[in-house]
């Protein structure tokens, strides 16, 4: 086997594998290096339970991007979702909301609690849509440096400014808010019932250690409504045979085009001479070498585990250094032996779509309160999804998998500084205040699997475990993504570039990073 | 008045919408739920249940059946076995089609046609002379079609025939639920799945021992939309949208000739003598007007174009059945053809559309363009002549189960 490459990507997670099949397909000779065993990084589906499929870290999808799917044929190698796209979340005086897809059906149901919200909602939708397509242009840009005086970056900084020029008033005021207030103060401003106002904000602090009433969390949101598979925007869905599918389906249209891909192959550092990337070396000895070496990993271990720090400026360093990981969800994930009995779900077929723990506003802020020092929530806000009951293909007949999301379990632990202590603390906070939700839930469980930040960290390498390799702060977007200067996917070591969440346009399986990280690499063409 | 079809006691109900059309005189539900998207996630994912008791249904008993059923349908009956059933379509004399549907071999001397379009009169015509008898049992039999990756998983716990013995295209006497049943391995979706028609007294019985298993196999049941868009991704054609009967319209410019609608490989000019067999071998001679291919449509110059009204793509995600103009050029000047239903296909994350071309554009790979309307203005989508279907999964012919 030869062991030289036009180019090689350190790490299979989603955006990895993109960016390889991108360069595969034009021409280049690609090597995949993935230290585990399984492919797709945070994007996995592995069998943790002897015919349980569990998607064991992300676990629905929204936000893959439409070109992507397009460009690689990804149907033809196995992409398939479905949609979960109701969401049911109760509350803690016995009651709940349901938020179902058609849109009178929602009426009449936030009727029952506020016939304001019920007529605001259509507003809002509307409202949020229109900002998704306005700022929908921008994930498909590399970012340009506004701060560089070059015709590239000022062209495309104008032809920015001109999109968010073009907006009307209403929408740019709106946009505006959203990019500085905190999710719940902009949500305030369109409902007034609590739990709607708090589900509905729940996706502004998904992967962020700030609470619903911290400024900034709004633009969170709106990066949860700029999915568009099928044409509509905010269309959720889970992929057939979990996460994991949709890198093997990316992995198998890299293979297509001729890239290989070897896993237990982790990276130790890449090889630089005179200041360029010619290679990488891997923990078991083996050296590979190219003309191009591509980071899919976060920022932190792109610049300062995979490279000599010497080769690098120091305020890069800095900007490494400072950018904001915090990790701050958990994941648990349960086998059941059946479906468990929601007391205040009204038909158990809202079990297909999402269930939201977050009865209310203070509830999801006193979760934060809690985790704000370390440690988890004690009574955390949730997100669950029980695929199975809509995929065959996760448990055996009439057995189901539930993906608990939690928010908020802090990658720093609380006094105890003890992995251990912290997911024992993790898995019967979820348990305790789910099954206040479903009291049969215990009596249904089967095998479970708890997920801190730590753990995210020490499995698949995400720095202090944030899912999104790094925060979706506003701070952190764009040109800021990961530092100004390197959003355009390069470096400062010549032929080596980045391609993971960590950059434009961040995080969530939207292989949007790989794919421009990829165009950048080939001049500006795919 | 549309009459309630057997199961009607419990699609009823759960027909939420109250979203029912007319399927041959019976009330169909287009979607049991408000919007049609789960049910055809079923259908590809998990399974869908469909009331098919609306399916007009003749038999064909008699020495002469096997003679009678090859003097009508384009392809080859003498050569079909006892078990086995083919799609079919059936001409006029002019050759223009009347129908098409399924026509299983029962027993020997026992033939069965689905069908859309009522043709007792015409198969008794047919069978003057012949040892034949002739019957409409379209309501002595009701049926429930089962469809989707796990049909088969869920449809063996409850009937004693190995499934896994049972291929494309054939059928089996045998009990469904503890009732006589006939499980055909057929349907209108492109995917695994099953047929099974009983009698239309235990039709409820199934239904429910059905319904019973569907939370273990991830089943719902389905309406007409699903059914369509399904059928559409399957490459299937639909009456009254891909083609109009010819026993459905006097005026021949809207008829069409199996030849026209893709399905030459069915028909066979050199077996005996069949109705419609001399006007389709003038056709082969002297060439079609038409030909039926699928097509792609270029959604990224389709979003460029809503863009220049500042609006997203809007793709559509319920099939439509018209007929929208398909031209060889962009400005529209020399016009081609029409594509006669369409839709986004979620699962092929395509949009797709069958289209009737003139033959000289109709080649693999042609570039088309088809008209979309936005904000009243015409505009010209590329697209590109595919072959069909548009998803064919190995799980639908496979003899042993596909999981993926």
């Amino acid at each position: 086997m030869t062991n030289t490459f036009d180019a090689i990507v350190v790490g299979g997670g989603h955006n990895g594998l993109t960016c390889a099949a991108y360069l595969a397909r034009a021409g280049k000779s690609v090597l995949v290096l993935e230290k585990r065993h399984v492919l797709g990084g945070a994007a996995v589906t592995e069998e943790i339970f002897p015919g349980f499929q569990f998607t064991v870290y992300s676990y629905v999808v929204s936000l893959l991007r439409p070109e992507v799917i397009r460009e690689l044929e990804l149907p033809k190698h196995g992409l398939q979702i479905h949609p979960i796209d109701s969401v049911w979340a109760p509350t803690e005086d016995g009651d709940y909301v349901v938020f179902p897809t058609d849109p009178a059906q929602e009426r009449d149901e936030l009727k029952r609690h506020s016939l304001r919200d019920a007529e605001m909602m259509p507003q809002f939708n509307a409202m949020m849509y229109k900002m998704a397509h306005a700022v929908k242009p921008i994930l498909g840009y590399i970012p340009p440096d506004p701060s560089r005086q070059n015709w590239r970056d000022l062209q495309t900084t104008r032809e920015l400014a001109k999109q968010v020029g073009g907006l009307d008033k209403r929408t740019f005021r709106e946009l505006t808010k959203l990019m500085t207030m905190s999710v719940d103060d902009f949500l305030a401003e369109y409902f007034e019932t609590d739990v709607i106002r708090a589900t509905t904000g729940l996706s502004g602090i998904i992967g962020t250690m700030l609470g619903v009433r911290s400024p900034g969390t709004a633009y969170v949101l709106l990066h949860h409504y700029m999915g568009e598979l099928d044409g509509a925007y905010t269309a959720w869905g889970a992929q057939k045979g979990g996460t994991g599918a949709i890198s093997e389906a990316i992995a198998s249209a890299a293979r297509s085009y001729g890239a290989e891909i070897k896993v237990n192959a982790p990276v130790k550092e890449v090889i630089i001479k005179n200041g360029a990337a010619v290679g990488v070396a891997t923990e078991q000895g083996e050296e590979f070498l190219a003309d191009t070496v591509v980071s899919g990993c976060d920022p932190r271990v792109t610049f300062r585990t995979l490279v000599d720090e010497k080769e690098l400026p120091s305020d890069l360093l800095a900007a490494i250094d400072n950018f904001k990981f915090r990790g701050s969800s958990g994941k648990v994930n349960l086998a059941l032996d059946r479906l468990p009995t929601f007391t205040a779900m009204p038909d158990p077929s809202l079990m297909n779509g999402s269930m939201a723990i977050s009865p209310s506003v203070e509830y999801i802020e006193r979760a934060y309160d809690d985790a704000k020092y370390g440690g988890v929530s004690r009574r955390p806000a949730m997100e669950v999804e029980i695929p199975t009951t809509v995929d065959p293909t996760m448990a055996p007949p009439g057995k189901h998998v539930m993906s608990i999301f939690v928010q908020y379990a802090s990658y720093h632990s609380s006094e105890s500084r003890d992995p251990d202590v912290d997911r024992q603390a993790l898995g019967d906070a979820v348990i305790d205040t789910l099954s206040e939700f479903a009291p049969d839930l215990q009596d249904v469980i089967l095998h479970k699997q708890v997920l801190t930040p730590w753990d995210m960290e020490h499995k698949i390498g995400m720095t202090e475990g944030n899912i999104f390799q790094g925060e979706l702060t506003l701070d952190q977007l764009f040109f800021f993504r990961p530092a100004t200067g390197y959003a355009d996917y390069s470096t400062p070591i010549q032929n080596y570039y980045q391609c993971g969440s960590g950059t434009h346009p961040g995080g969530g399986v939207t292989a949007g990073p790989g794919r421009l990280a990829a165009k950048a690499i080939l001049g500006g063409k795919l | 008045m549309a009459r309630h079809t057997p199961l009607h006691p419990r699609t009823g109900p759960l027909c939420r919408g109250s979203r029912w059309e007319e399927w041959s005189g019976f009330l169909a539900a287009t979607m049991y739920e408000l919007d049609h998207v789960h049910e055809y996630h079923a259908v590809r994912n998990g399974c869908a249940l469909f009331d098919v008791s609306p399916l007009l249904k003749f038999d064909i008993r008699g020495s002469d059946a096997a003679a009678l059923v090859d003097r009508v349908i384009v392809r080859d009956a003498t050569k079909l076995r006892v078990g086995q059933v083919v799609y079919a379509t059936w001409c006029d004399d002019d050759g223009m089609v009347i129908d098409d549907g399924t026509v299983a071999r029962l027993a020997e001397d026992h033939f069965r046609m689905t069908a859309a379009v009522p043709i007792i009169g015409w198969l008794e015509d047919g069978g003057i002379g012949l040892d034949v008898q002739i019957e409409d049992v379209s309501e002595e039999i009701a049926g429930v079609s089962v469809q989707g990756p796990t049909s088969r998983d869920l449809l063996q716990r409850l009937t004693p025939h190995d499934l896994s013995s049972l291929g494309f295209f054939r059928c089996v006497r045998t009990d469904v639920a503890g009732v006589p049943a006939l499980i055909s391995r057929t349907g209108y979706t492109g995917d695994l799945g099953y047929e099974v028609f009983v009698d239309p007294t235990d039709a409820v019985h199934v239904w429910d021992s059905i319904m019973a298993l569907g939370g273990d196999h991830q089943l719902l049941p389905a309406g007409t939309v699903a059914l369509d868009l399904a059928r559409l991704e399957g490459g299937l054609l639909l009456k009254d949208a891909d083609y109009i009967s010819s026993f459905q319209t006097v005026f021949p410019v809207q008829k069409t000739s199996p030849f026209e609608l893709g399905l030459e490989w069915m028909v066979d000019l050199d077996k005996g003598f069949f109705i419609g067999q001399k006007a389709l071998r003038r056709e082969k001679e002297r060439g079609s007007r038409w030909l039926t291919v699928g097509l792609h449509l270029d959604v990224v110059r389709m979003e460029a174009f809503y863009g220049e009204w500042g609006m997203p793509l809007s793709l559509p995600q319920r099939p439509w059945a018209d007929e929208v103009p398909i031209y060889a050029d962009a400005k529209q000047t020399r016009h081609i053809g029409r594509g006669t239903s369409g839709s986004w296909s979620p699962v092929l994350k395509k949009y797709v559309v069958i289209a009737r071309l003139k033959p000289e554009h109709a080649g693999l790979g042609s570039q088309v363009f088809i008209e979309e309307m936005i904000e009243a203005v015409s505009y010209s989508v590329p697209a590109t002549v595919v072959a069909m279907p548009f998803f064919d999964p190995p799980r639908k012919r496979a003899r042993a189960t596909v999981t993926s």
